[in-house]
């Protein structure tokens, strides 16, 4: 498709200058052939093979399992940048986690008149199990991914706030690790801050959230819906990574008042479950009945303070697509200053005025589905077909509350690795924030994912999107 | 660990050993029906059986053609424990088990299991025979190396050879009473040479016509062949090699839980019973009695296993 704009290139300058962040790269890049560095592209994919770095695709049957292809140029911030946007994060994700709080509790914004009540009480991602229920710790969301683009030099936006299970901080991890073996002759020459004591920190974030009563070392567990899930290497590769066991379902029981997984020595305790099973399916006693994947009774002793669960049940109500366009209004509200993040401009489509104006422009902008994910049901209206337009109009109106709307951002690209060298594709950002009653502590760095396609904007692995070691240079 | 990663741990080191039997068994399968002058239909047939798939194949197969058994055992979909199934079980419990691993052994199962799924891609040729079971071979023998050079020797250690041993003895049992007439001292097959290729068969089919001949050359008794592979501690195919092996597992087990579990009497009584029996009082009560007992005893000790560790519940 074409830009209406040119994207901003982190890279090169318009006059084929290196921005001040790559330069030090650029002058490497500048002695490297592209032959071998083609061939270092291959092999990089030839460790993620055997490695088992796959995912799996969902309604795919023979080749179930997929590489997300990994680019070799990384994606470079400088520290400067950086401390900016950590700033902007750490107020947003303290936002989250007093919004969070207040909606199980008073909710006192919704009487402040600064979110419409219907949105709350109406929206299947609020948990009446958690109302009046204050979370070990005070800690909902323990792990946030939040989902930035750039469109220009000083200008970044938020996307969406995952604050339920985010994902791809294993492929952060292990894209580092990937590039230092392939290339340690850079991170000699270029100070890059570290990201792999993650799950080192991770442990000790989910450690600072025990249950009260739980003395000594607290036991912690990752809870895998299994095998099959898409995200399953990542969770194999924390719970081997933090030194905690891996556990379905099916290996958890209620013992004696406590959550406890079999051993091959009997049943035993546990303290602090990082769960990767969405909350519908956590306890089929209280959500879905006839889910297999999560614990009869865990709500219970949740509630009853025997164990800790992470992300607590009923986060989403807070990365929502709909509470979205709430956000600058929710920073403030809970923090009392400005938002230093922007939100991207969104038309909820459930009114009337912004419905009329998205269906007259549908072509200039992108319509995402309010409880959708992974790209899945999004409309991208520069690059649709005039009859995927029409198609997507009628959905539009059958369903108005289902949608919002957000004008097409020029986001920014970052230099890939091509046959014919290096060409610009669109990037955004995941950073990780882990929450912990001892503060916020934000990954420098995160997850970059790219659209590999030529012009393409959509970003996400499930459609074809990859992956970059994301590079935050020290001060 | 968890009961469902030592029943995971377990199994996959079952299933690796059973693919690298097949891989001895069609090998040897192989030779014998090179070298026979009559037809080499039997030889395959022989090697059908003694994997205990019979009845499956027979109702795909109405003949013994060597394309026909080479297929079906490697990588047949239409056969559940064919080679290449059995690696991806073996594979699909390395992902479930991958906290327990070891990078070094987690890699090296994936690798095998990418390699054979290559190389089974398209239907095996005899002229590739030689090469894929030399590459079965060296590719267990890989994930074989990573285990005892990087793992610890813990629990989950001791899961993965509880697997390996018994998975081993029933299979060296199983090629034993496949054949066990050819080694009974009867009259009219003594100095034949049909005994001696089928005792080669049966060398051949645990690798171990080295090894025989190593510890006792000139030694033609066919009581000396069962003699080596039930009783001989020192060769790591043997009943009582495996029986040592897996009562040392347990022991283990045993001192570091703490607890004593009904497997290990289990163990003991089958483990007596190999150190303190002579070939003769074997061939005595019935050599193909002797191995159907040890099978049912052996799969039996599997099972109070699988139990007495909670692999399932």
């Amino acid at each position: 498709m074409e830009q209406p704009t040119p994207a901003f290139d982190e890279m090169l300058r318009p006059d084929g200058g290196a921005r001040k962040a790559y330069s030090d790269y650029a002058a490497w890049f500048e002695g490297q052939q592209l032959a071998a560095l083609r061939k270092k592209a291959e092999e990089a994919d030839a460790v993620f093979r055997r490695t088992g770095i796959t995912f799996n695709v969902y309604g795919a049957n023979e080749a179930e399992e997929r590489l997300i292809p990994f680019d070799i140029v990384p994606r470079i911030v400088g520290a400067k940048e950086w401390s900016k946007l950590s700033r902007g994060i750490e107020q947003r994700v303290r936002a989250i986690n007093a919004f969070l709080h207040d909606i199980y509790h008073r909710q006192e914004i919704i009487r402040a008149g600064r979110v419409p009540e219907e949105l709350i009480a109406k929206n299947s991602a609020f948990l009446p199990a958690m109302i009046g229920f204050t979370p070990p710790g005070r800690v909902y969301t323990h792990i946030v991914g939040i989902d930035l683009v750039r469109t220009d030099d000083d200008e970044f936006y938020v996307l969406e706030d995952n604050a339920r299970t985010p994902s791809g901080v294993s492929y952060m991890l292990e894209n580092r690790e990937t590039m230092m073996n392939m290339f340690p002759e850079l991170f000699s020459a270029i100070r890059v801050r570290e990201v792999g004591s993650y799950p080192k920190n991770l442990r000790r974030s989910l450690e600072a959230c025990l249950p009260q009563g739980c003395d000594g070392r607290p036991v912690v567990a990752v809870l895998t819906p299994g095998i099959f899930n898409s995200a399953y290497f990542e969770h194999a590769f924390l719970a081997d990574q933090m030194g905690a066991e891996l556990v379905e379902g099916h290996d958890l029981r209620i013992i004696d008042g406590r959550v406890a997984m079999r051993t091959t020595q009997g049943f035993k305790p546990i303290d602090v479950l990082y769960r990767r099973v969405d909350d519908d399916y956590l306890d089929p006693m209280t959500f879905r009945p006839e889910s297999q994947l999560g614990v009869p009774g865990i709500m219970d002793l949740y509630r009853a303070g025997k164990i800790t669960i992470a992300n607590a049940p009923g986060t989403g109500i807070a990365d929502d697509k709909a509470i979205y366009s709430y956000m600058p209004e929710i920073v403030e509200f809970y923090t009392g200053e400005k938002p230093l993040l922007a939100n991207v401009p969104t038309w909820r489509c459930a009114e009337p005025d912004a419905l009329k104006y998205v269906l007259a422009n549908l072509k200039e902008l992108v319509v995402k589905e309010v409880h959708g994910s992974g790209g899945y049901g999004m409309l991208v209206g520069p690059a649709a077909s005039k009859a995927e337009l029409e198609a997507f109009a009628k959905k539009l109106k059958a369903r108005p509350g289902n949608y919002i709307a957000q004008p097409t951002l020029a986001l920014s690209t970052v230099p890939v690795l091509t046959k014919a060298g290096l060409a610009p594709r669109h990037v955004d950002l995941r950073p990780f924030v882990l929450v912990s009653p001892n503060g916020i502590e934000i990954t420098p760095g995160g997850l970059t994912r790219v659209a590999l396609k030529k012009g393409s904007l959509v970003v996400n692995s499930s459609q074809g999107g990859g992956t970059k070691d994301s590079w935050v240079l020290e001060d | 660990m968890l009961g469902r990663t030592a029943g995971g741990i377990f199994w996959m080191f079952r299933y690796l050993e059973r693919c690298e039997n097949m891989a001895r068994l069609l090998e040897a399968g192989h030779r014998m029906a090179l070298t026979r002058n009559t037809g080499s239909d039997e030889e395959w047939r022989s090697v059908v059986t003694t994997a205990g798939l019979q009845s499956g194949y027979e109702s795909r197969y109405d003949d013994y053609a060597a394309a026909h058994v080479v297929n079906y055992l490697l990588r047949d979909k239409a056969n559940p424990t064919s080679v290449l199934a059995m690696l991806e079980t073996a594979r699909h419990n390395a992902r479930m088990t991958r906290t327990a691993l070891t990078r070094e052994v987690w890699e090296a199962t994936n690798i095998f299991w990418m390699r054979m799924k290559e190389a089974l891609a398209r239907p095996v040729r005899e002229t590739d025979l030689p090469g894929l079971i030399a590459m079965i071979r060296q590719q267990s023998a890989q994930v074989r190396g990573a285990l005892h050079g990087s793992m610890l020797r813990i629990d989950v250690y001791n899961f993965a050879r509880l697997g390996t041993f018994l998975e081993r003895a029933d299979s060296t049992a199983r090629i034993l009473d496949v054949k066990y007439y050819v080694l009974l001292p009867s009259l009219s097959f003594v100095g034949s040479s049909l005994d001696n290729v089928q005792w080669e068969t049966i060398l051949r089919s645990v690798s171990a016509e080295h090894a025989f001949r190593w510890l006792n050359a000139g030694d033609t008794r066919p009581v000396g062949v069962a003699e080596f592979l039930i009783l001989d501690e020192r060769f790591p195919r043997s009943l009582a090699f495996c029986y040592q092996k897996l009562f040392g597992n347990l022991c283990y087990l045993e001192k570091d839980y703490g607890q004593r579990m009904p497997s290990h009497d289990l163990a003991d009584e089958i483990h007596n019973g190999l150190q303190t029996q002579s070939i003769d009082a074997i061939f005595e009560s019935g050599l193909h009695e002797f191995l159907t007992d040890f099978m049912t005893c052996n799969a039996r000790l599997a099972g109070q296993i699988e139990r007495d560790y909670r692999f399932y519940g």
